[in-house]
């Protein structure tokens, strides 16, 4: 399976990602931000870090480089797409994605490992999840306050689009294992299709037993199902 | 502008410096050279009450690539691997404007680096507050450790281990000290000595601007009532275009286009161009019209002065201009030809041909004056403490007390606003004895700690630097590393009065004697003195970044129990030094008599012994025993894994509290399974290690037989409570 990793001035969860996706047999190749074609690709995932050094807004610069269109067209023609972190904000900021992310609720940079439970396990990105698993993942960031309108809430439930949410370790999703603000506890969600992912936590930092557990596998393997 | 005594005594230039400033240029400086002449002799720059003493440091050893001298220090871990590292200061920045001060200090310390081709993998800290009810420290503890979170978050380096400590003595002048690890190839290590001659001086990274002129003076002296006017002598930080600047550089490090590379750090463009001057004993002429400003009409002595940060100077090759312009230009940085070396010796600056300034380099450097400062030897303390006139506690409540003050507790909301897991190479992150982080791609790793002991230090210098060497070797111990090598970042007080260049000199006499017993050369390091306000100086405190070597990576060691029913052993003999020590502090209030006596012989077959049983693979979990004594160490053991221990009363009548709350240094508490219990007691006899068996652990409790049994889910709750409450 082939993937691309897009790297804007600021990413710095390019490598991280890169080596968790040669771990898990993908055929990777990083992708400049300057580059007006993508490579073809199975997979675009747009890593964490600071693009563009947050200007701005985080994200915001990036929704508007060039290989950004490139991404947009390839979603829409159903390629997945993975954002992490400030890859969802990224994707949040190009609209491929509804809603926002806004600054955690202590207003303070956040980095744990936290609990999140499987809320859909039947898409492209998670089907080797146990519908309902607790995985315990790393979060690294200033703004993962996800936020968005009422009636996308609505669709994002109705629809099943909402991919994980923060929960204490029983899987009870409660305002006290909320670790940034977030709407009903939303740590990544699906565009309409479900081609598209976006999350805060990392999955990347998730994959090798020597640094954590292994609760990011699923995610990378689910892929190349 | 005339040069009077006033303007002479702005730039913190003493009178009879002066005189000697216009006796080697054989007349008076103008403006623009007196204020480089102030850049390159004040205290931060030249080290001039401090080389004396430097030079008598242990700095050598097979492991040494490169000792003090160049941006960071060199080591050698093995195959082609080469470890960079270095601590610096940033102290008078961060009390001024604690965010920028702090993230500045964060950049600098990355800068150097990178600078000696080094891709940085680990940032530390030691930060120390004031009290926590001095007015302040709230916003300094919020300003600086977002200033560090910021920098090296956004940078992308994980800050993986540090010290956040609080003590009355840093009121009015915080120390924010911030130590960078680099990971570089042994033979693409790039040095700042100039080579040649007519070769193209190149200007890389941010614009200059107004920022930070004269902050290496204003470091350079004490603070007073008006601190708060020093605000536009504080840096203002940019890590977007440090990650820009170094991912540039390490590109460019992969060929051999670069003579030589110096960062723009203290003193900016000035020191940095002296500096490459100096060791390559060359001239250098800078055209200053050249210098992309940030700012419209930019005087040359701005530009000179300037500390905008993300700047770096350096010399290329002939021919190699144009293809280190496009890497720059790829990631968006200026680059500009700005000068050449020169055989004049000189330092000339220009600007649109005119030439405005033309010192000697000598004069700038080795020329700059080195102080004999008079200093006084510490008596060690006599005063006693006796037990019996103080009120009683229970065993309990003063461990109690001891876990949830402010010094004790957990740092977990500290160390969440840092990203310690970027890059994917940290094997083990802040909270244990030391960081281990992982060579990318390899089965190898180092480990790395920070550590302080101000209050021994204060009471007798020269133990309380030994202490401290020692306490950094301990560490790396305890997580299985081969101690290799430190770097120290000395801040201490005002180095006129000679009690303080007393504890400068005797601290000193103790690292040095300990880092020549351990094998434990120092390879980089700063200096910063004048830490005080208005004659108050803080107390001594070096602070000492060690760095280990993990040979293979297995089954990283820490100091969580990983079972229950296995046997814990206390290594080394206690002897029950209540003086100095957490308890008296924390439950008394009492700071008095002398610190804990350090025996280097003891240390050293302790610890080599320890390493040898983690080799062997002979024990679960290792810990080393340090501020608050056996109980603290032993309730952090329990509290990192949620097992207990019961603990044995001590065999030997001894009075509780010697026992469990003295300081004795030398000492670990290892966990045993009962069936590695005889090996592991066998060679701890052979090599004449006292030893005793102190208890077993279980699950839930921790418990002294007969004095105290406690959940330990209770005490990670105390332990975890005091920053939430602040």
């Amino acid at each position: 399976m082939n993937s691309s990793v897009v790297v804007f001035p600021g990413s710095n969860c390019d490598r991280d990602v890169a080596v968790a996706l040669k771990k898990m047999q993908f055929k990777n190749t990083m992708v400049w931000h300057k580059e007006t074609k993508l490579p073809k690709s199975d997979l675009i995932v747009i890593p964490g870090g600071f693009s563009y050094g947050d200007y701005l807004r985080s994200g915001a610069i990036a929704g508007k480089s060039l290989i950004i269109e490139e991404v947009i067209k390839a979603a829409n023609d159903g390629c997945l797409v993975l954002g992490i972190c400030n890859g969802f904000q990224i994707l949040t900021e190009t609209g491929l994605l509804k809603g926002v992310l806004l600054r955690n609720k202590n207003l303070k940079f956040i980095n744990r490992n936290v609990n999140v439970k499987v809320i859909n396990n039947e898409t492209k990105f998670t089907n080797k999840y146990k519908k309902n698993q607790i995985l315990n993942i790393n979060i690294a960031h200033n703004e993962g306050n996800y936020f968005t309108n009422t009636a996308h809430l609505k669709e994002l439930n109705n629809e099943n689009l909402i991919a994980f949410k923060y929960c204490d370790q029983d899987g009870n999703i409660k305002e006290s294992f909320n670790p940034n603000g977030s709407l009903e506890n939303i740590a990544g969600i699906f565009n309409m299709k479900k081609n598209i992912l976006g999350m805060m936590p990392h999955p990347e930092r998730m994959v090798d037993s020597l640094i954590s557990n292994g609760d990011g596998v699923s995610l990378f393997s689910s892929l190349l199902k | 502008m005339k040069i009077t005594n006033e303007v002479v005594e702005n730039h913190g230039l003493k009178i009879d410096e002066y005189s000697n400033i216009k006796k080697l240029l054989n007349r008076e400086p103008n403006l623009l050279e007196l204020g480089i002449f102030s850049a390159m002799w004040n205290e931060h720059c030249s080290y001039k009450s401090s080389r004396k003493h430097l030079k008598n440091l242990f700095t050598k050893g097979t492991q040494v690539i490169q000792g003090p001298g160049e941006n960071a220090g060199v080591i050698d871990i093995g195959d082609d691997d080469a470890i960079v590292f270095k601590i610096e200061s940033h102290n008078h920045p961060s009390y001024i404007e604690p965010y920028q001060g702090a993230a500045t200090g964060v950049g600098g310390i990355l800068r150097d680096v990178f600078t000696m081709g080094a891709r940085p993998i680990a940032l530390l800290n030691s930060i120390h507050f004031g009290s926590p009810d001095h007015f302040r420290t709230k916003s300094l503890l919020n300003g600086v450790v977002s200033g560090i979170g910021g920098y090296g978050n956004c940078i992308g380096i994980p800050t993986v281990a540090g010290e956040t400590k609080f003590n009355k003595t840093y009121n009015e002048n915080i120390l924010v000290n911030a130590m960078a690890v680099g990971h570089a190839k042994k033979n693409k290590i790039f040095y700042s000595k100039a080579k040649g001659l007519n070769k193209s001086v190149v200007y890389v990274g941010s614009k200059t601007g107004r920022d930070g002129i004269h902050g290496a003076s204003m470091a350079s002296a004490e603070f007073d009532e008006n601190s708060e006017d020093k605000k536009p002598t504080v840096q203002v930080g940019d890590p977007f275009t440090e990650k820009l600047l170094m991912e540039a550089c390490l590109e460019l490090m992969k060929d051999e286009s670069i003579i030589s590379i110096q960062d723009m750090g203290a003193a900016g463009l000035t020191s940095s161009s002296v500096e490459m001057a100096s060791k390559g004993e060359l001239g250098i002429e800078l055209n200053l019209e050249k210098i992309p400003c940030r700012e419209e009409n930019m005087t040359s002595y701005e530009i000179m002065l300037s500390e905008s940060q993300e700047r770096m100077l350096i010399i290329l090759e002939d021919g190699k201009e144009d293809h280190a312009r496009k890497i720059f230009k790829k990631w968006d940085l200026d680059f500009v030809v700005i000068g050449k070396t020169t055989n004049t010796n000189n330092l000339t600056l220009k600007y649109k041909k005119e030439t405005q300034g033309e010192i000697p380099i000598n004069a700038l450097a080795s020329e700059a004056p080195i102080y004999d400062r008079k200093w006084i030897k510490k008596k060690l303390p006599k005063k006693k403490i006796d037990l019996k006139e103080l009120k009683k506690v229970k065993i309990e409540d003063a461990l109690i007390k001891i876990l949830s003050s402010a010094n004790h507790s957990n740092k977990k909301w500290v160390t969440d606003q840092y990203d310690q897991m970027v890059m994917c190479d940290t094997v083990q992150k802040s909270g244990s004895n030391a960081a281990i982080i992982r060579i990318h791609g390899k089965d190898k790793a180092i480990a790395v700690s920070v550590d302080s002991s101000a209050n021994y230090c204060k009471a007798h210098p020269i133990t309380g630097g030994k202490q401290i060497v020692c306490e950094n070797w301990r560490n790396l111990i305890s997580v299985g590393a081969k101690p290799l090598a430190i770097t120290n970042c000395l801040n201490f007080g005002n180095p006129e009065n000679v009690e303080v260049m007393g504890e400068f000199a005797e601290c000193l006499i103790g690292i040095r004697e300990t880092c020549e017993f351990l094998n434990y050369p120092v390879v980089s390091g700063n200096v910063s003195f004048y830490n005080g306000t208005n004659k108050k100086n803080i107390s001594p405190t070096p602070v000492i970044g060690g760095v280990g070597l993990i040979h293979k990576l297995e089954k990283p060691m820490n100091h969580k129990i990983k079972k229950d029913d296995s046997i814990i052993f206390l290594i080394g003999k206690t002897f029950g030094h209540l003086e100095q020590s957490a308890f008296f502090e924390e439950v008394y209030s009492i700071l008095d008599g002398q610190p804990p006596e350090v025996n280097l012989a003891n240390e050293k077959n302790n610890g080599e012994n320890i390493l040898e049983l983690i080799k062997n693979d002979l024990v679960n979990s290792v810990h080393d025993v340090s501020s608050g004594g056996l109980i603290v160490a032993l309730a952090e053991m329990c509290m990192g894994s949620g097992y207990g221990i019961k603990v044995n009363k001590p065999k030997k009548l001894t009075n509780l509290f010697k026992y469990f709350f003295g300081e004795d240094q030398s000492r670990y508490t290892i966990e045993v399974n009962k069936n590695n219990t005889e090996k592991v007691e066998q060679i701890l006899k052979d090599s004449n290690i006292f030893y005793e068996n102190i208890g077993t652990t279980q699950r839930d409790f921790f418990e002294i037989q007969d004095e105290l049994k406690i959940d330990v889910k209770e005490l990670y709750k105390i332990n975890n409570q005091w920053y939430n409450n602040y």
